[in-house]
């Protein structure tokens, strides 16, 4: 098991090594005329001196590696730049917005889960019936309907029918548990729909690949309900690949949470996100996006890790 | 093109002379098999081809000109004269649905084909090179699926700023280096075939190779990765335009319908929130249905994956 740790993770340093460049070189097709635009909005007057300090502070003013390798080294030391606007740490800005972010993806996780599961499952042992085909068409339209018009349907209908509407002025989690649940759980419900389509797929092909197993036959051959050979035999089994889709699911989730977050006003990394591409606050979009990544190479390492816990026959030498 | 090929791998040499026969006479008809074993796929790929047609011939279909103002109408509920009803303008929704369609068609089509285009560039050198290139490249490509595509989406309209060119290129490089895992191991599962060795063993070049031997038989992958695509693509484009980061205004596209001025007088007028959105279900529905059926006529053994 350690052994593995320690490959998975050396395994991890091209992957990050590839993720800085990306970051890096996104963010460096910044044309010039953007720095003049950023120099204009600033009220600091276009005078050289001015251009020369925003240059430098962005680090635009040296060779590209040399760049790189000063922006890798101020992020090793935790150091994310500052906002150009507000002259706050990014890093601290990151730190308020993530779990935000993280509440509203977990609570979508469960909700996707929660749909999709029982659904995927009636769909596999019901194989090829009405209900089957029924479950597999709503995955389908789930792929199709975007998030953003289902939010955008939920914040006008019951408002116009009932008189409703979802609260926007946020919450902490930490000042008022219930009221923040309550707040997320809209939000969390819309971003989970969209995701349990996945899932539910996943869900049916495995419970169908594990109900031809010998041992599910053997069950049944005891005379076992088919509660039981159901729940205690082929779900537990089926369920260890749809773990490493939550893996998989985690960009999907973040991208969500953005278009999410804008339609429900969450205070979250999304939000931050457009609203520093509104102000093109390039380093909070830099740190924004680089966390995003590392938050998902992060979870896939976690799954990977998981997944030897969970299936006794997957241990790592 | 159409070849739906039988790969000498998957068959017993036994059967395959029977089956060589076979391609031709099936690959003719994969209209009329589509029909036959697929209605429900079929009439799905009929609305996408409506929704094609819409989009090319919006100028002509539409009633209404896409921005035409007119205050006395404004907020009218549908009616015969105004089929999905007019905005906060006056301005007859179902014309702007038509040119959206538009928009999401040109986008929708071209991004995926480029995107497509790059899938196989990328999947065909990883693929059939392997060795160090394909570890570096899918290093690479591992640390590219680490970022959500909205959010590397987001990042790169807000360097280049948004217009539908801009647009274009940007989906098509990202969906374009997401879905070369596809491609290359499709590719892998192909380049140890015999007619493979046997061209390497007459020494036939590696671009010949790639083009003659293996671009025929990664077919079927390469239109189910389209259509795909094309859905996919549809999707994130009416999602940047929501944002505000997709094709600028007065241009009426899916997305950008659903936000903007519009969204303060959904309350007033819900049909403006409910046309737009349905126009992008119905069609992203249609393309991913017929893109399954497609699948599963032409690679039966990717049935169930996605």
């Amino acid at each position: 098991m350690s052994a593995y740790l320690v490959r998975r993770l050396l395994a991890l340093i091209p992957t990050l090594f590839f993720a800085s460049m990306i970051v890096f070189v996104t963010v460096r097709l910044i044309p010039g005329d953007v720095i003049d635009m950023m120099l204009s909005q600033n009220d600091i007057g276009a005078d050289k001196l001015s251009r020369d300090q925003l240059l430098a502070a962005l680090g635009l003013d040296k060779p590209m590696p040399e760049q790189y390798v000063r922006w890798v080294w101020a992020l090793l030391h935790g150091d994310f730049g500052k906002s150009l606007w507000q002259s706050t740490p990014v890093l601290e800005q990151l730190l308020q917005r993530l779990p935000v972010t993280f509440e509203l993806g977990m609570l979508a996780m469960l909700v996707g889960l929660a749909i999709a599961l029982p659904i995927g499952v009636y769909s596999a042992i019901r194989q090829d019936t009405a209900g089957d085909v029924a479950a597999r068409s709503l995955s389908i339209l789930l792929l199709a309907v975007p998030s953003f018009w289902m939010g955008t349907m939920v914040m006008v209908f019951p408002s116009i029918w009932w008189g409703w509407s979802p609260e926007v002025n946020y919450v902490k989690f930490g000042d008022d548990p219930l009221q923040n649940l309550k707040q997320m759980m809209v939000p969390a419900i819309v971003l989970g729909m969209a995701l349990s389509a996945v899932t539910m797929r996943m869900t049916r092909t495995m419970m169908l690949e594990v109900l031809r197993q010998d041992y599910i036959r053997t069950a049944w051959a005891k005379g076992l309900t088919e509660r039981l050979v159901v729940r205690r035999h082929a779900l537990r089994n089926a369920l260890i690949p749809v773990v490493t889709l939550i893996g998989l699911q985690a960009p999907l989730l973040i991208g969500g949470a953005v278009i999410i977050e804008q339609i429900f006003v969450i205070p979250g990394m999304g939000l931050m996100l457009l609203e520093a591409v509104n102000q093109r606050d390039y380093p909070v979009i830099t740190g924004v996006f680089l966390v995003v990544g590392l938050s998902v190479m992060l979870i896939n390492l976690l799954v990977d890790l998981s997944y030897g816990l969970l299936d006794p026959r997957v241990r790592h030498r | 093109m159409s070849t739906t090929h039988v790969r000498p791998s998957a068959v017993p040499i036994s059967v395959q002379s029977t089956v060589a026969a076979e391609p031709r006479r099936r690959s003719s008809n994969v209209i009329l098999r589509l029909i036959r074993e697929k209605p429900v796929g079929a009439l799905a790929g009929l609305v996408f081809v409506l929704f094609v047609f819409c989009g090319l011939f919006a100028d002509v279909l539409a009633p209404y000109g896409f921005n035409q103002i007119s205050p006395i109408e404004r907020l009218q509920p549908p009616s015969a004269k105004h089929l999905f009803g007019t905005d906060n303008l006056g301005r007859d929704l179902f014309s702007r649905c038509l040119y959206g369609a538009r928009i999401s068609a040109i986008i929708g089509l071209s991004a995926a084909a480029l995107a497509t285009i790059i899938s196989i560039v990328i999947g065909m050198f990883t693929g059939y090179l392997g060795g160090r290139f394909d570890m570096i490249g899918q290093r690479f490509v591992d640390a590219y699926m680490s970022f959500p595509e909205l959010v590397i989406l987001i990042a790169v309209v807000s360097a280049v700023g948004p217009g539908m060119f801009q647009i274009i290129g940007i989906l098509s490089l990202v969906l374009g280096v997401g879905g070369s895992r596809i491609i290359r191991s499709a590719v892998v599962s192909v380049r140890e075939n015999m007619y493979v060795h046997a061209a390497q063993s007459i020494g036939a070049g590696t671009g010949r190779i790639l083009w003659r031997h293996i671009l025929p038989n990664i077919m079927p992958p390469i239109i189910v990765l389209f259509t795909t695509r094309v859905g996919a693509v549809i999707l994130a484009e009416s999602g940047l335009s929501f944002l505000g980061l997709g094709v600028p205004p007065p241009t009426p596209t899916w997305g950008g319908l659903l936000s903007g001025s519009g969204r303060t007088f959904m309350f007033q007028g819900p049909w403006l929130a409910l046309a737009p959105g349905l126009c992008l279900t119905i069609v992203v529905y249609a393309t991913n249905v017929f893109g399954d059926a497609l699948r599963d006529l032409l690679d039966p053994r990717m049935r169930g994956s996605r």
